[in-house]
C-alpha cells in the first residue's frame, strides 16, 4: 500500500541494454552453422540458403493462405521491370518448375506497360509556376523548383525544356521506348509465360466498357477450394506424369505472334501526342503520379479481360504498400484503404487484383534479386530524381523510411494495420453491389451529393451554384433535354466537367482540381461520364413520377 | 598511415543515374593517416564520383533512408555499417530500393 513520503529507496533500474548488433562472427540464427549475409527485421541474421527458403516460404504461404487462386486458372502478372515485380514473376517461374506436390498450379500471362511516352514533355508546355519556393543555389537553379514535376532520363542528363527553353525533349521518346523494350524483350523471352506489352498510349483506344464493373461472383467457400484442388490433381494424374499446368495451356501459345506483332508497331504519334498533352496539362506530380496509375489500372484490365485472365499479380511489396497507405489517407482514399493495400482487391468484380508480395519489405527484395540474380529492367519513372517535397508520395515515402531508419518496426506496425482494414459496403451489404461508383478508381462513391450544404460538400464542388440549384442527381447533359431548374447560368463549357467531377470519389475529385480542363482525357473516360450522367438524369425522372403515382414510397433520394 | 586500396564500388536499382549511367566503378582510394572505413568512402565518392543531387544519396553521414549497403556480398549491418575498415579489393554496392516497385 502506498504511504505518504514513502522512500524509494532501490535506485531506478537502469536502461536494459540495447540488443546486441549482429555481427559476421554470429551464426544465421535459423541453422546456427552458415555465416549470415542478410539482417531481416530487426536483427534476424539469415545465411543465404536460410534466406532463399525463407523468402520463398512466404511467397508461397501468402498464395496458401489466402487460397483465392484456383488449380488451372489464368493469372496476370503485372510487371513493371522493377525490382519488387520482377522478384515476383521470378517466384512465380520457379514454383511453376518444382515438382508436382509443390508446384504453383495456376497459369501465368505477364504484362508490361510501356509508359516512356508519360516521361517527356512537349517543347515548350511546362506549367511554370513561379513562387515562393524559388530557392537561389545553382543546383536548382539547373533543375527548377519542385512543383513542376521533375521528370528524369537515363544518363542524368536534364531536358532543357524544364528551363523554358528550346529542346529537343520530343524526338527522344522513340530512342527510349527502343531502349526500354530492347531491354525488356530478352527478359520476357527467358521467363517463357504468355506477354503483352502494351504501350499506355492504348489508353485512347479503350471502350467505356472497361470503367463498368461486372457483376461480382459470390466468393467461393472453403470446400470449393479444396475439392477444385483435389479435382486437378486427379486430372494430372490421369493426364500422366509431366503434364502441363491445364488444359488451357496449350491454347496460349496461339497469342504469341500477335504480341510480337504489336510490339514491333510503334503507337500512333497522335495517341503519343494526346498522352503526352495530357500529362503536360497536369499541374502536380501527385495528381500527375495518381493519373499515371489509374490508366496504367484501366489497360490492365482492359487486357485481363481481353485474354480471359480472371487474377491479377501485382508486385505491391510491404514497404510499398506501407508508403501506399499513409500516401491514400493524405490524398482523400480513406475509405478505400482496404481495397488499396489488402491481398485482394475485388472490386472491378470479374477481375480480381493480388498482392502476394505484400509480406516482403523492399530490403528483402533487393537482397534476393541480388543474391541469386533476379532480372529486372530500370525504367525511369515521372518522380524520377524528384525532391523530397515534389508529391506527396516522395514525402510520405521519405518520412516513413527515414522513421524506419529509427524504429524499424514502422513499415511492418502500419502493414499489421492495413491487415485489420475490413471491407465493408457503405450502407450495407443490401447496396454493395449496385452503389454508385467512382468513375476512375472504380471504388463505391463515398460522397453524398445531396449533401451539399455542408462544408464537405461545398469544398469538393467547384460550382457551387449549380450544386445548389439540383441537390438531387446530375447537373444536366449537352444536347439533353433540360432538367429541371437546372444550370441555367452555366456556361455550356463547363457542364461536361461539372458532370465528371460529381462521378468521382472525394480522392479522385482532388486530383481533378490540378487539370485545369478535363478535355485531354482519354475519351472512354469522357463518354462514360456522359452516359452515366445521362442514366441518372433519366433514373432521376422516373423516379419522380414513380413517386406521385405510389403512396407507399418512402421519399428516397 | 593506410595504403592506397583498390575497391570495387557498384551502384543499382536507379542510383547509378546520380553517376552517369555508370555502375561499376573500379576506384583506387589514395593513402591517407586515417584507416578507410565506410563513412570516408561515402565522402570520397560524394566528392569524386557523384554527378548530382548529393541529397538523394547521402544524407548527414550516412547513406540516405532506402539505399542498401553490400559488401562483399554481405549486409554492411552485419559488418559495423559505418564503421567497417575497408580492405583492398572489397566490392561495395549500392542498391536504392526508393526506385521501381
Amino acid at each position: 500500500m502506498c504511504q505518504v513520503g514513502e522512500d524509494y529507496g532501490e535506485p531506478a533500474p537502469r536502461e536494459p541494454p540495447s540488443a546486441p548488433r549482429p555481427s559476421r562472427e554470429q551464426k544465421c540464427v535459423k541453422c546456427r552453422e552458415a555465416q549470415p549475409v542478410v539482417v531481416i527485421r530487426a536483427g534476424d541474421a539469415f545465411c543465404r540458403g536460410c534466406f532463399k527458403a525463407f523468402y520463398i516460404h512466404k511467397f508461397r504461404a501468402m498464395l496458401g493462405k489466402n487460397r483465392l487462386i484456383f488449380p488451372g486458372e489464368k493469372v496476370l502478372l503485372a510487371w513493371s521491370g522493377g525490382p519488387s515485380s520482377s522478384s515476383m514473376v521470378w517466384q512465380v517461374l520457379e514454383g511453376l518448375s518444382q515438382d508436382s506436390a509443390k508446384r504453383l498450379r495456376f497459369v501465368p500471362g505477364v504484362i508490361f506497360v510501356d509508359g516512356t511516352c508519360a516521361l517527356r514533355l512537349a517543347p515548350g508546355r511546362i506549367p511554370f509556376r513561379k513562387g515562393k519556393r524559388q530557392i537561389s543555389h545553382s543546383s536548382s537553379r539547373k533543375h527548377g523548383p519542385a512543383e513542376r514535376g521533375l521528370e528524369g532520363f537515363p544518363g542524368g542528363r536534364w531536358p532543357h525544356t524544364l528551363l523554358g527553353s528550346t529542346g529537343a525533349a520530343c524526338g527522344r521518346s522513340p530512342e527510349e521506348r527502343a531502349k526500354t523494350l530492347a531491354e525488356v524483350k530478352p527478359i520476357l523471352q527467358a521467363i517463357g509465360f504468355p506477354w503483352h506489352v502494351v504501350a499506355l498510349e492504348e489508353v485512347f483506344s479503350l471502350s467505356p466498357s472497361v470503367l463498368r464493373c461486372s457483376s461480382q461472383e459470390p466468393a467461393a467457400p472453403e470446400e470449393a477450394y479444396k475439392a477444385a484442388v483435389d479435382s486437378f490433381l486427379r486430372q494430372q494424374h490421369v493426364l500422366g506424369a509431366g503434364g502441363g499446368p491445364g488444359p488451357a495451356h496449350g491454347e496460349e501459345q496461339l497469342p504469341q505472334p500477335r504480341n510480337r506483332q504489336s510490339l514491333l508497331r510503334p503507337p500512333a504519334a497522335a495517341q503519343t501526342e494526346a498522352l503526352s498533352h495530357l500529362f503536360c496539362s497536369v499541374r502536380t506530380l501527385t495528381a500527375k503520379e495518381e493519373l499515371l496509375q489509374t490508366l496504367r489500372a484501366h489497360l490492365i484490365l482492359h487486357v485481363a479481360r481481353a485474354h480471359g485472365y480472371s487474377k491479377v499479380m501485382t508486385g505491391d511489396s510491404c514497404t510499398r504498400l506501407a508508403i501506399k497507405l499513409m500516401t491514400n489517407l493524405a490524398l482523400g482514399r480513406g475509405a478505400f484503404l482496404a481495397w488499396d493495400t489488402g491481398f485482394s482487391d475485388e472490386r472491378h468484380g470479374d477481375v480480381v487484383v493480388v498482392r502476394p508480395m505484400r509480406e516482403h519489405t523492399l530490403k528483402e527484395v533487393a537482397f534476393y534479386n541480388r543474391l541469386f540474380s533476379v532480372p529486372s529492367v530500370f525504367t525511369p519513372a515521372v518522380n524520377t530524381k524528384a525532391p523530397e517535397k515534389a508529391s506527396i508520395h516522395r514525402l510520405m515515402e521519405a518520412f516513413i523510411l527515414r522513421l524506419q531508419t529509427q524504429f524499424p518496426s514502422t513499415v511492418s506496425t502500419v502493414y499489421r494495420t492495413s491487415e485489420k482494414l475490413v471491407k465493408a459496403p457503405r450502407d450495407g451489404p443490401a447496396t454493395g453491389d449496385h452503389s454508385p461508383r467512382c468513375l476512375l478508381c472504380m471504388c463505391a462513391l463515398d460522397i453524398d451529393a445531396a449533401d451539399s450544404a455542408t462544408a464537405f460538400g461545398v469544398q469538393t464542388s467547384s460550382h457551387p451554384s449549380q450544386i445548389q440549384l439540383t441537390p438531387q442527381g446530375p447537373c444536366c447533359f449537352p444536347g439533353g433535354p433540360r432538367a429541371q431548374g437546372c444550370c441555367q447560368g452555366a456556361s455550356r463549357r463547363e457542364d461536361p466537367q461539372a458532370c465528371i467531377v460529381e462521378q468521382l470519389c472525394y480522392g479522385c475529385r482532388v486530383n481533378m482540381k490540378d487539370l485545369p480542363s478535363l478535355e485531354p482525357l482519354p475519351q472512354y473516360i469522357l463518354a462514360e461520364a456522359q452516359l452515366r450522367t445521362q442514366r441518372a438524369w433519366v433514373l432521376a425522372e422516373l423516379r419522380d413520377c414513380l413517386i406521385e403515382d405510389s403512396d407507399d414510397e418512402v421519399g428516397q433520394s | 598511415m593506410a595504403a592506397p586500396l583498390s575497391v570495387e564500388v557498384e551502384f543499382g536499382g536507379g542510383a547509378e543515374l546520380l553517376f552517369d549511367g555508370v555502375k561499376k566503378h573500379q576506384v583506387t582510394l589514395p593513402g591517407q593517416e586515417e584507416p578507410w572505413d565506410i563513412r570516408n568512402l561515402l565522402v570520397w565518392i560524394t566528392k569524386n564520383l557523384l554527378k548530382e543531387r548529393p541529397e538523394l544519396f547521402i544524407q548527414g553521414d550516412s547513406v540516405r533512408p532506402g539505399i542498401l549497403v553490400l559488401i562483399n556480398d554481405a549486409d554492411w549491418e552485419l559488418l559495423g555499417e559505418l564503421d567497417y575498415q575497408l580492405q583492398d579489393q572489397d566490392s561495395v554496392l549500392f542498391i536504392s530500393t526508393l526506385h521501381g516497385g
